[in-house]
């Protein structure tokens, strides 16, 4: 709330000076894991460490994206993150609170959607859901009938209000989960999996409003999310989660680097040509007339253009950014 | 015999879509005070304000759910009265007994009926408050317990009203009914303190049985699903303090007594208001003792309840 309005803005580099919202010193959580070894009874205990040496912060305002393979911890640290689970090690403060000593009142300034299981009431329709949720956080009625319209609004909820959460389509019920965790104007929102399973027109609506409600309320939201869409869209840093260590922790572009990505150009011929070479690039696959070319993300595009007109019959041509599922996998694909 | 009507509400209680609706108006004292003693314990550092709060989400829940099944209510007319028949076969079992013997275990019909009366009662109060702690254990299991851990309402609260079920109102006035009507009939010389005995067995009652219901929820965090462990202690218990005690083998009775202080619900409170000699063989001061350990009941249910509480924030599971 203090910071100026685009908190979301143009630029990268958040304030250095900004307050951090949620700190993470040297978190850990391991799971006691028990499984019959063998025949007989015998049960072995084995350690899990799902999340290992944490250390992060986040500054107010800013929206993270917080990504990596099944099973990285991801879900694991939204749940200390909210004082759901309790850290078996290390310092968290998210507000300034501990979770896990005070976590109803941490519950009053954070906001937290799961794409997976609902928050609200099965049984009851949204507009209950949201009076309860009202009552609960003691949501002054003007702030409250405000964000409600503004999400009904945004979200395009108003046919959906009296109808039971259970009768709700995936993406209905999405938005709804979302507009009931942010009535009580919270600081931190956590989104886990917030577009799983959505149509395309579900998924930008969220994308477009997750947008709107950071640059209005500098709400710092953590995102985690199979759909690379949502960062590119919603991120400006990045963070990847492996075996529970961080692996990553910066912009989009310098993800690029680190993965060694490739942009493709496709490039349509006058006619069929045998396989093009030019330099800085490499050649992928041809179809007919039409090739396809890949060349490192961080180079410029310009000169291989000019390159290939000059010597190649060239008709059109488009560059492909590279999908950032390919540049994860390229980096966990890397062994070591 | 009296397991029908406990397998019937066991069965009404964890049956999902089952509506129920009413109004709240009519919620008597004594299930109140019964709840009241729960919260202080749970919420814990005898925090008034904490107390205060946990109240308040109570009722706007149990308000939520009592207005969102307003519109059925032909349904909830129709599911506490089936409540109430299921319920009361239980005692016209009894009456039936009757009809061959004029005494059971030395006891009267109104004597039994008063046996009964206060213990379903007690019982129909523990069960509409915190019926639906038995749910936890599915809750576990479905994750679905992470959600109720992000909200600013104590878990015990939102565990306890969740799908707040007004029908179970049914066995309440069943026991009343029956109450009402032993001590219109039973031969007992009032004072003062036995008359003050009977809503302090009701109160304590509420309060015990309502101990155990948060300890099975409790033990449930760890064992995945101990909900029909947590039934054989409370309903099976309900059913056995219905008939009176001499019908029981003596190390049984003890063992009720000690290891779950269910007797303490009406067993020694009624035997001395009924004037009868307890077969155990307890000084006379210790039917006065149900608040105390209605107390201490509470007591062990909320560090029960907190322990479990914590291992699930450290297990995850």
């Amino acid at each position: 709330m203090e910071r100026a309005g685009d908190a979301a803005g143009t630029e990268h580099a958040p304030d250095s000076a900004a307050e951090p919202v949620i700190e993470l010193e040297g978190v850990a959580k391991v799971f006691d894991v028990r499984h019959r070894a063998g025949r007989g009874l015998r049960r072995e205990r084995r350690e899990v460490r799902a999340v290992d040496g944490l250390t992060f912060t986040v500054p107010r305002g800013e929206v993270v994206g917080y990504i990596g393979p099944n099973g990285a911890g991801k879900s694991t640290t939204i749940k200390m993150l909210t004082g759901i689970l309790n850290p078996s090690a290390g310092r968290i403060r998210i507000c300034g609170i501990d979770p896990t000593r005070e976590r109803t009142r941490l519950a009053r300034r954070i906001g937290v959607v799961f794409g997976q299981r609902t928050t609200l009431w099965w049984d009851l329709p949204l507009r209950d859901s949201y009076e309860l949720v009202r009552r609960m956080y003691r949501i002054g009625t003007a702030r409250y009938e405000a964000n409600l319209a503004r999400c009904v609004e945004l979200l395009d909820l108003s046919a959906l209000l009296d109808v039971p959460v259970r009768q709700l389509s995936l993406g209905q019920r999405m938005r709804g989960d979302i507009a009931a965790a942010l009535l009580h104007d919270p600081e931190v929102l956590y989104l886990d999996e917030p577009t799983i399973g959505l149509d395309v027109i579900s998924k930008s609506r969220v994308r477009d409003f997750l947008r709107t409600v950071n640059a209005e309320r500098s709400t710092t939201v953590l995102l985690t999310t199979h759909d690379l869409t949502d960062i590119e869209t919603l991120c400006r840093r990045v963070m990847v989660i492996d075996h529970g260590r961080l692996m990553y922790d910066g912009g989009l572009a310098g993800l690029h680097a680190v993965g060694e990505s490739e942009r493709t150009l496709v490039a349509d011929f006058a006619h069929e040509l045998a396989p093009v070479t030019v330099e800085g690039a490499r050649f992928v696959r041809a179809e007919g007339p039409r090739q396809w070319l890949a060349f490192p993300a961080a180079a410029s595009a310009a000169p291989l253009v000019a390159a290939l007109a000059a010597r190649y019959p060239l008709v059109d041509l488009s560059v492909r950014e590279p999908a950032i599922e390919d540049v994860i996998a390229r980096m966990y694909g890397q062994p070591g | 015999m009296g397991e029908y009507g406990a397998v019937d509400a066991h069965g009404a209680a964890g049956e999902p879509g089952a509506v129920g609706a009413g109004n709240d108006a009519h919620m008597p004292g004594a299930m109140d005070a019964g709840y009241d003693t729960h919260v202080r314990d749970t919420v814990g550092a005898g925090s008034v304000a904490a107390v205060a709060e946990a109240l308040r989400a109570y009722r706007l829940i149990v308000a939520m759910w009592v207005r969102s099944t307003m519109a059925y209510r032909a349904s909830f007319v129709l599911t506490a009265l089936g409540n109430f028949a299921a319920t009361a076969l239980d005692f016209v079992t009894i009456v039936l007994m009757f009809s061959h013997i004029t005494t059971l275990g030395g006891f009267t019909l109104p004597e039994v009926a008063f046996l009964y009366g206060t213990t379903s009662t007690a019982f129909g109060a523990a069960d509409l408050l915190l019926g639906s702690m038995d749910r936890l254990g599915r809750r576990v299991r479905d994750g679905t317990l992470d959600t109720l851990l992000l909200r600013p309402v104590p878990v015990l609260v939102q565990v306890a009203a969740d799908r707040f079920a007004l029908r179970r109102f049914g066995r309440i006035l069943q026991g009343a009914l029956v109450l009402a009507w032993s001590l219109a009939r039973v031969d007992v010389a009032w004072t003062p303190a036995k008359v003050l005995l009977v809503p302090l067995m009701l109160v304590g009652g509420t309060a015990i049985f309502g101990a155990v219901f948060v300890c099975g929820a409790a033990f449930q965090f760890r064992a995945g699903d101990a909900s029909e462990l947590q039934n054989s202690v409370t309903y099976g218990g309900n059913t056995m303090l219905q008939y009176p005690p001499g019908v029981f083998a003596r190390e049984l009775v003890r063992g009720v007594t000690f290891v779950v202080p269910l007797a303490f619900v009406n067993w020694l409170p009624a035997l001395h208001i009924l004037g009868r000699p307890d077969p155990v063989g307890l000084p006379g001061w210790v039917a006065f003792c149900s608040p105390l350990v209605a107390l201490l009941c509470c007591a062990v249910a909320g560090a029960a309840w907190r322990a479990g509480l914590r291992s699930y924030r450290s297990t995850g599971s």
